[in-house]
């Protein structure tokens, strides 16, 4: 019997929110813009721009984001025109209403669990953005959402793109939005406390991917959207196509519960089955979008990582770039943000610097992108993430085919 | 004394429900006229008891419908 002929999985739009623009054009400038020591907050968002007063009062900061991403992607998508019932939400958030969650344990402690919000539950959830996203445009297929930590929204895209690919879906609205970094009634965000005792962000704020003084991770905000779409449906009707999703894979280390294993043995083997899937060999890649959070250990089990799949004598690797440097890290939105970055360093011919990079590592053997962005004739592209838990996810995106 | 009762007792539905002042009549029903769920309707009470210092039990909000049924109950209790 023949196996029947994979479909193939488009990228028709994009929409995204972070600390350096909000919307395409702003964020993808931003990329090269040099920037200081500051939590990444999204201070421009408005959410009387895409919620009614009603909404935005019951939806948490990081459901108001997730909705907006998934607004601006359909609108850049145009006319998906999918069966409801074949048009899914993948979305990923990596710890969902923290923000609600520290509000209403103060209304707890100050005034007894008769006053904690009815709506607690509703905002709180980790789901409560692909909800919004479904009950907004009616999309009636699967709609789910993935908790990987800072892997959760690579992790959401590939799982969207397996659901085209092996025929359940037409559409699938994907990506992921984090807000945990909202202080509440003068209190400091819990978020951002729990990361600097766990040593995990920078003491000096400076976000350096892969420099040698590194020393942490600067917290962030924001979402990202992409609308996936089989690619006969979306040439059909004319989409612009930004590129497709060509491969995808999702490994564990099981080795600790935030360290990354010696050598990044999970990393390697995720980049591998990513390659696999797409079909294709590591002197295929053109670019790795990489994971890159500045901190001493990811950096290095990233790059050693890479190494291993890509060098060869006489080779480095692929010109790597980490976004973190402007973006900051912004956990379960990390690898969405980033796929968008990629989708707009394939339709526009240049790879974003990583900024902040001054001083490589010595450790480090990679051809990293800095400075200015670096023209790219587009080829496939892999993007890394890694997520507390030892969660591995890589992509693999590139231009249309034939 | 009772317009400003009425006057607190409105400003928690304008926060509660995000209505405009004047669709809170004695009148107006909390589900057709205000768009207002079950969470919004235990949202307003928990309000209320909060601006009126008082108890309302889930058992005394069944059959309340309308904005001057909650008003009767808010009233008989300060």
């Amino acid at each position: 019997m023949l196996a029947q002929a994979p479909r193939r999985v488009a990228i028709t739009g994009l929409g995204v929110i972070a600390s350096c623009g909000i919307g395409l054009d702003a964020f993808f400038e931003g990329l090269a813009r040099p920037i200081g020591t500051e939590e990444r907050r999204v201070e421009d968002f408005d959410p009387a721009e895409y919620l009614d007063a009603k909404e935005a009062r019951q939806t948490d900061r990081f459901a108001q984001f997730s909705l907006a991403s998934a607004e601006m992607a359909l609108a850049d998508a145009g006319r998906v025109d999918t069966d409801p019932v074949r048009s899914g939400v993948i979305y990923a958030t990596g710890v969902g209403g923290l923000a609600t969650l520290q509000e209403q344990m103060g209304v707890l402690i100050e005034k007894g669990p008769r006053r904690v919000s009815p709506r607690l539950v509703p905002m709180m959830m980790a789901n409560a953005g692909a909800a919004a996203i479904s009950m907004r445009f009616g999309w009636r297929g699967p709609c789910e959402t993935v908790v990987t930590a800072c892997a959760s929204g690579t992790h959401a895209i590939g799982n969207a793109y397996r659901l085209i690919a092996t025929g359940r879906c037409d559409a699938v609205l994907t990506g992921g939005a984090e807000a945990a970094i909202t202080p509440i009634g003068g209190q400091v965000a819990i978020g951002p406390a729990a990361f600097a005792n766990m040593t995990a962000l920078s003491t000096s704020g400076m976000s350096r991917p892969y420099d040698v003084r590194r020393d942490g991770f600067v917290i962030a905000e924001g979402a990202g959207c992409l609308v996936l779409e089989e690619l006969e449906h979306a040439r059909a009707r004319g989409a612009r196509i930004y590129g497709e999703v060509l491969g995808a894979a999702s490994t564990a280390d099981a080795h600790h519960i935030t360290a990354p294993s010696p050598g990044g043995e999970g990393a390697v083997a995720c980049m591998e089955i990513a390659l696999e899937d797409a079909g294709l060999v590591p002197g295929d890649i053109a670019h790795i979008n990489g994971h890159g959070t500045s901190t001493p250990l990811n950096d290095l089990a990233e790059a050693q990582a890479i190494e291993k799949v890509f060098a060869t004598p006489g080779f480095l690797s692929p010109p790597v770039t980490s976004i973190k440097g402007v973006t900051g890290h912004s956990l379960g939105a990390a690898g969405a943000i980033e796929a968008v970055a990629v989708a707009l360093t394939l339709e526009r011919g240049l790879i974003p610097p990583t900024v902040g990079l001054e001083e490589l590592d010595p450790e480090i053997h990679l051809d990293v992108v800095t400075g200015a962005p670096r023209p790219f004739t587009p080829g496939p592209v892999l993007s890394n993430s890694f997520g507390f838990g030892g969660h591995n996810g890589c992509l693999v995106i590139g231009p249309e085919g034939n | 004394m009772a317009d400003e009762t009425y006057d607190k007792f409105r400003n928690c539905a304008v926060e509660v429900l995000q209505v405009a002042p004047e669709k809170v009549t004695l009148e107006a029903r909390f589900e057709q006229d205000l768009e207002a769920d079950s969470l919004d309707l235990v949202e307003f009470v928990m309000a209320l008891e909060e601006a009126f210092d008082i108890t309302v039990e889930e058992s005394e909000l069944e059959g309340v419908e309308t904005v001057g049924q909650a008003y009767e109950l808010v009233t008989a209790k300060i």
